[in-house]
C-alpha cells in the first residue's frame, strides 16, 4: 500500500487563489535531484515560501500561521506544466491531503490520485463560496466525503458534489494502487503483447 | 468490428487497450518507454520495494539530459546530487539490461529528440516518458504522452498505464505561412488563442496544409508544445515526410519488416466522416512571429503587437497583474526595443538541426550583441555533427556565439545554465514560468529566428527585417 486510504477528510484550508499555479512553483525543478521520495514537503512553493536567503516570505500564505489545515484551495488551472509526481509528492509530504481548484490540469490530476491526494474539482462558483468564507474565518472548515463525492463549507452548509471514476475512488477509499491492479492481470498483458 | 469511421487518434489508442474497466481508466500498452534521471530514480525504487523486475527491458530507453552540464561533459559532474541521479540511471539499467545512452555516449542527448532522430519512434506507437514533452512524438503519428513516476514504475513493471481515453480535438491550420513565420510561431499563435488549459482533457490532431508542408523537425516542435495548452498531446497523420525521415534510422524496420510497417502506417489517417468533440481552424495568413511577454506559455502575442489589457481578457485580473509585475513590463507595452540579456537556443522544443540552420541564417555575417550571453545548445550529439558538417559551426563562431553541449540546460535549469534574477532571455524553449530558467529568471519564449534576431541587436526585434 502506497498511501493512506482516504474516506472523509474535515480540516480547515490554506487558500491560494491564484490562477494557473504550475508545477515550477509547487516544486523548482532545482529540487528534483533526489533519488528517494523524502523531504519534498520542505520546498513546497519554495519560491514564492522563501527569498533568495532562504528568508521565509511573510506575506506568502504557507509562512501565516492564521491558515493551516489538510486542504489547499487553489484557483484555476492549478498544476499545469511539467509532469514531475514531485509535485504531488511536495503537496503530500508538506501535509495537504486534498487540493481543491475550479480546474485542474490532466496530469497533475493523475499524478495526486496516484499518490493519495484527492483532487476535488468544483463550480467557480463554489470555489469563490470557499475563499469568501475563508476570508470571513480563516479557521472555516471543510469537509470532504469520499463515499458521498460532496464537499461541503462546513459554516454555511454549502455542498457540491464532484466527480471522480469508480475504480479511482475504490482506490483511494481502499489505499490500493494501480500497480497491484497491474501485477494481477501479468498474464493477460503478456498475451497481448505476445499477439501484437 | 465497427464500419463507422475513425480518428487516427482512435487508431492507435483501440489496438493499445488491453482491458477497459467499467467506470474506470483504460488498462493501455506501451510500446516505447523513454527514461532519464529525473523522472525514473524512484520507479525504480519502488520496484525494489515491491520486489518487482522490469517486464519488457526492451522496450525501454534511457538517456541523460535533464541536469547534464552543457560544456566539459569529459570531466566528472559537479554537482553531487545531479551526479549521483547520473550514477543512479547507469546502475538501474544495467540492472535491469535497458539501453543507457549515458553522457559521453555518441547518441546521448535530449530524450525527445534522439529517439527520433534513431528510429525508436515510429507511426502507430504509443509512447511514455517522465516528461511532458514526450507530445513531441506525437509527430511521427504516434499516441505520446508525459506520466508521472507512479506511471514510470507501472510500465517498467507491467508495460502498461491505467488511462481514461482522452477526448479529441482536431486543429487545423490552412493557408501559407508568412515570411519569417515558424512553426513554433504557429503553436505559440494556436496557445494564446486557446490558454494554456483551453486543451485540457483533450488529444489534438492537428490538420491543414500548414502541418502536411512541415517538415518532421516542425512537426515535432508544434506537437512538443501541445501540452502548453493543456493537450495530453497531439498527433500529426503520418505521411511520405514522415517515412521519409525513419526510413533508414538506425532502429527503424528494415526489409521486409519495413514493407509490412509501412503497409500499415498509411493506413494511420483520420476517416473522412470523423467526429471530434471539438474542431477549431485558424488561418496562417493571421500569425506572425511570436513573442511571450507573461508567466505562461498562453501569454503570447504577434511581436508587432502590444501586451493586452487586462480588461479585454477573460479571467483573473490579480493573476494577470501579478504575472505583468513579475515580468516588469506594463499592459500596452510594445514588446519591440524591450532589452534582451540572455539568449538561449536549444531544448526539446527547438533544439534540432533546422532550428539551428534557421537562427544561423540570421546572425551570419552578424556579429552578437556585446551584452548579450547567448547559450547555443544543440539537442543531442547528432545534432550537434551536423552543425559541424553544415558549415554552422563557423558562422557561429564568426558571429561570436559559441556551442555548447546537448542537454536539456537553461529550458529547465537544473544544472548550472541558470538566468540569473530579474535578467530578461529570449528563449526557444517552452516555459516562461515563473523562475523556470533560473530563480527570478524572466523568458520571453520566441522561434529560433526571434532568438537570432534579439542575440544580434540585443533588444526585442522583428526577425523579418532580417530576411
Amino acid at each position: 500500500m502506497a498511501y493512506d486510504s482516504f474516506k472523509v477528510l474535515r480540516s480547515s484550508a490554506v487558500p491560494l487563489p491564484i490562477e494557473n499555479v504550475d508545477t515550477d512553483q509547487i516544486i523548482p525543478a532545482r529540487f528534483l535531484k533526489a533519488t528517494e521520495r523524502k523531504g519534498f514537503g520542505d520546498n513546497l512553493f519554495r519560491d514564492w515560501r522563501y527569498d533568495k536567503n532562504d528568508q521565509a516570505k511573510s506575506d506568502f500564505i504557507l509562512n501565516n500561521p492564521t491558515y493551516s489545515g489538510k486542504i489547499l484551495v487553489g484557483g484555476k488551472n492549478f498544476g499545469s506544466g511539467s509532469s514531475r509526481e514531485h509535485a504531488a509528492w511536495a503537496i503530500y509530504d508538506y501535509g495537504f491531503r486534498c487540493v481543491v481548484s475550479s480546474f485542474f490540469a490532466d496530469i497533475f490530476r493523475g499524478n495526486s490520485i496516484n499518490v493519495g491526494i484527492l483532487p476535488v474539482q468544483v463550480s467557480p462558483e463554489f470555489l469563490h463560496q470557499i475563499f469568501t468564507a475563508m476570508e470571513k474565518d480563516p479557521k472555516a472548515e471543510l469537509e470532504i466525503s469520499l463515499p458521498e463525492q460532496t464537499i461541503t463549507i462546513v459554516s454555511t452548509g454549502a455542498s457540491e458534489s464532484f466527480e471522480i471514476n469508480g475504480y479511482k475512488k475504490n482506490n483511494l477509499l481502499n489505499g490500493f494502487d494501480d500497480i497491484d491492479y497491474l501485477q494481477a492481470m501479468k498474464g493477460e498483458i503478456a498475451t497481448f503483447a505476445l499477439n501484437r | 468490428m465497427s464500419n463507422s469511421p475513425k480518428t487516427l487518434f482512435d487508431k492507435v489508442w483501440d489496438s493499445h487497450v488491453v482491458r477497459q474497466i467499467a467506470d474506470g481508466p483504460d488498462v493501455f500498452f506501451i510500446d516505447r518507454h523513454f527514461i532519464h534521471e529525473v523522472t525514473s530514480p524512484v520507479a525504480f525504487l519502488g520496484l525494489e520495494q515491491r520486489g518487482l523486475g522490469v517486464l519488457f527491458p526492451e522496450k525501454t530507453f534511457a538517456t541523460a539530459d535533464h541536469n547534464t552540464p552543457t560544456i566539459n561533459q569529459h570531466l566528472p559532474v559537479e554537482d553531487p546530487l545531479s551526479a549521483n541521479q547520473l550514477l543512479q540511471l547507469e546502475k538501474n539499467t544495467s540492472k535491469y539490461g535497458i539501453s543507457h545512452w549515458g553522457l559521453g555516449n555518441p547518441k546521448n542527448g535530449i530524450v525527445h529528440v534522439v529517439g527520433p532522430e534513431n528510429g525508436i519512434t515510429l507511426p502507430g506507437m504509443t509512447i511514455v516518458c517522465g516528461d511532458s514533452h514526450t507530445s513531441t512524438h506525437g509527430a511521427f503519428g504516434a499516441i505520446a504522452f508525459g506520466i508521472g513516476t507512479s506511471e514510470v514504475e507501472m510500465v517498467l513493471s507491467s508495460q502498461c498505464i491505467m488511462q481514461p481515453k482522452p477526448i479529441k480535438m482536431r486543429i487545423n491550420v490552412n493557408g501559407q505561412l508568412g515570411k519569417g513565420v515558424t512553426p513554433k510561431d504557429v503553436a505559440l499563435y494556436i496557445i494564446s488563442k486557446l490558454s494554456t488549459s483551453g486543451a485540457t482533457g483533450y488529444f489534438v490532431e492537428y490538420a491543414g496544409d500548414v502541418f502536411e508542408n512541415m517538415s518532421m523537425e516542425g512537426r515535432m516542435t508544434v506537437c512538443n508544445l501541445s501540452i502548453e495548452m493543456g493537450a495530453r498531446g497531439g498527433m500529426i497523420a503520418p505521411d511520405q515526410t514522415t517515412f521519409d525521415y525513419i526510413d533508414g534510422r538506425e532502429l527503424a524496420p528494415k526489409g521486409a519488416d519495413w514493407d509490412k510497417q509501412l503497409a500499415y502506417w498509411k493506413t494511420l489517417k483520420t476517416d473522412s466522416g470523423s467526429v471530434f468533440d471539438k474542431e477549431i481552424t485558424f488561418l496562417a495568413s493571421d500569425i506572425e512571429p511570436m513573442i511571450t511577454y507573461g508567466t505562461n506559455p498562453g501569454m503570447g502575442m504577434g511581436i508587432s503587437k502590444n501586451i493586452p489589457q487586462a480588461k479585454d481578457l477573460e479571467g483573473g485580473a490579480s493573476s494577470y497583474a501579478k504575472s505583468l509585475d513579475y515580468m516588469g513590463f506594463e499592459e500596452n507595452d510594445s514588446m519591440i526595443g524591450k532589452k534582451v540579456d540572455y539568449v538561449f537556443i536549444g531544448s526539446c522544443t527547438n533544439g534540432r538541426i533546422e532550428d539551428f540552420r534557421a537562427f544561423a541564417s540570421i546572425v551570419k555575417g552578424r556579429k552578437k550583441a556585446d551584452h548579450v550571453t547567448a547559450w547555443v545548445v544543440p539537442g543531442s550529439h547528432v545534432v550537434e555533427a551536423q552543425i559541424h558538417e553544415e558549415g554552422i559551426y563557423d558562422i557561429l563562431t564568426e558571429a561570436g556565439f559559441a556551442l555548447r553541449q546537448p542537454g536539456c540546460s537553461a529550458c529547465l535549469a537544473m544544472n548550472d545554465d541558470k538566468i540569473p534574477a530579474g535578467k530578461y532571455a529570449v528563449s526557444t524553449s517552452n516555459r516562461n514560468f515563473e523562475g523556470r530558467q533560473g530563480p527570478g529568471s524572466r523568458t520571453l519564449l520566441a522561434s529560433p529566428l526571434v532568438a537570432a534576431a534579439a542575440a544580434i541587436t540585443g533588444v526585442v526585434t522583428d526577425p523579418r527585417q532580417f530576411l
